[in-house]
């Protein structure tokens, strides 16, 4: 018998948060709209599905409200698979969160693809067993969910289109203002805060580290081995891949020639070996030529 | 200086390179089974087991590994990485390495709202406190024999030494203590 007291275990801490996302590097995280879509990306090797009514493409065809999916459809495939399974709450419906941490999902995704509950406010992500992942564009944002209590970043992109153009921004802009943070002096952060909207002390923490303090991962626009590889190359440390694979001709094979693509993604020979004969992708949408009204990483602050 | 693999196809293993560098040793990154043999030890992050496992079996990595378990090869795993050593996972098919005589049930204490941290006694050469971290964690069901048990959490071993094997279920990769992984370096490998 142990001498561990009670009182010496602490359930669900920040640790055990921010540790679970470290246990997600290096892999794929595929939105999923049934049982049989689940398994067909755990066959394939993905390390964690999110499970939605609809993928972002069609929630972008269908217009209207787009709210937390059906706990029945969530619970299902919780019970199908054994990885991690993530769901999404609009931005700022803590009711709908708490609805998710009672079903036991493993990760939030408090979500710009669903329409947001609150134009002004976040969900206070620490008061919450299960941990979240929050979209961002910069370092500010990032940080600002991160003093929130998020326990792992994505870049927002533009969910549904299939166009990398804004992952890439994202993430290369993430990246800038950590790299220009880092150069400026501790007399330079206070104002550096303030301009980025920041909290103050994560901000010198990332000064210090040169790094988030939690995983960033990459999302929005991801459709092919190729992609996959160059937000791996550009400073994510995982992807999501929504639409990209059930959109395309054969998600099964897609799907696992992207789990192939992260895990290898600096080994060219190899991206040529997996990037073959995947099938059609996803049509997509040009970012550039998209009505402003009709894109969403601008939803939350 | 000790040239220490850390199995970075998925998972964890960003955290175990930090560990290895503070420890004084060389971490390597191995994506390929031909890296195996440019290491003096090798440590299986935790991650998700099934993930990994269809990983090392795309890369050509059982084969490689066994052979290396059967000639004693120091070998450190955690969490996901204890599963897929195990000789018997609970109820479960997926492709895994094996070679260590127990059996392993996954996700034994709930899902991820469940995960805890809890301070351990573990019998290194000295006996420590230890804080663990135990993430979706599996639980070991059954122990073959040889196997020694260096810790346990409310009578269940949690941290296991077999020959050349030790594992945890626990992450010791996220904490800033480096006592596991300088027990594996100094007195595994």
């Amino acid at each position: 018998m142990s001498n561990t007291q009670w009182s010496d275990r602490q359930v669900s801490t920040w640790k055990t948060k921010v540790g679970l996302a470290e246990q997600l590097k290096g892999g794929v995280i595929m939105d999923v709209v049934n049982v049989e879509q689940a398994k067909i990306a755990e066959d394939a090797g993905a390390q964690a599905v999110m499970a939605l009514e609809r993928v972002p493409a069609d929630i972008r065809a269908d217009g209207g409200v787009a709210r937390m999916s059906d706990p029945e459809m969530i619970e299902a495939i919780k019970k199908a698979v054994t990885i991690p399974v993530m769901a999404k709450c609009r931005i700022g419906h803590f009711a709908e969160a708490q609805i998710l941490e009672a079903l036991g999902v493993d990760f939030i995704d408090e979500s710009e693809v669903l329409t947001p509950a609150d134009d002004e406010f976040h969900v206070w992500k620490h008061d919450f067993r299960s941990p979240f992942v929050c979209g961002a564009r910069n370092l500010g944002e990032a940080l600002r969910r991160i003093g929130e209590g998020a326990a792992m970043i994505r870049t927002k992109g533009e969910a549904g289109t299939g166009d990398v153009v804004e992952a890439v921004r994202h993430m290369r802009t993430i990246v800038g203002d950590i790299r220009r943070v880092q150069s400026l002096g501790r007399e330079q952060l206070m104002t550096e805060a303030k301009n980025l909207g920041a909290p103050f002390e994560l901000l010198l923490e990332v000064a210090t580290t040169g790094r988030l303090p939690v995983p960033n991962f990459s999302a929005g626009g991801i459709a092919t081995p190729a992609d996959a590889s160059l937000l791996m190359q550009l400073g994510a440390e995982a992807v999501f891949v929504g639409s990209g694979i059930f959109k395309s001709g054969d998600p099964a094979k897609r799907a696992r020639a992207i789990v192939d693509a992260v895990a290898h993604y600096k080994d060219a020979k190899k991206l040529v070996e997996v990037s073959r004969n995947l099938g059609e992708p996803m049509v997509g949408i040009n970012v550039s030529s998209m009505d402003p009204t009709q894109k969403i990483a601008g939803r939350g602050w | 200086m000790k040239n220490i693999g850390v199995l970075s196809l998925q998972g964890g293993f960003e955290k175990h390179l930090g560990m290895v560098a503070r420890c004084g040793a060389r971490g390597v990154e191995i994506r390929y089974s031909r890296e195996l043999h440019e290491v003096d030890g090798l440590i299986l992050p935790g991650g998700e087991s099934t993930t990994i496992g269809k990983l090392l079996d795309r890369n050509g990595f059982i084969p490689e590994i066994q052979k290396l378990l059967s000639k004693n090869f120091p070998v450190f795993g955690t969490c996901a990485g204890t599963i897929l050593l195990a000789d018997t996972i609970e109820g479960s098919t997926q492709v895994k390495i094996g070679g260590l005589p127990i059996t392993i049930e996954r996700n034994a204490y709930g899902s991820q709202v469940d995960s805890f941290e809890s301070l351990l006694e573990i019998e290194l050469s000295n006996p420590i406190t230890f804080p663990g971290v135990f993430i979706r964690a599996p639980r070991i069901t059954f122990l073959g024999k040889g196997v020694e048990t260096l810790s346990v959490l409310d009578d269940d071993p949690v941290f296991i030494r077999y020959n050349s094997i030790i594992a945890a279920t626990f992450h010791p990769e996220l904490t800033t203590n480096l006592a596991i992984h300088d027990y594996f370096i100094r007195n595994i490998v």
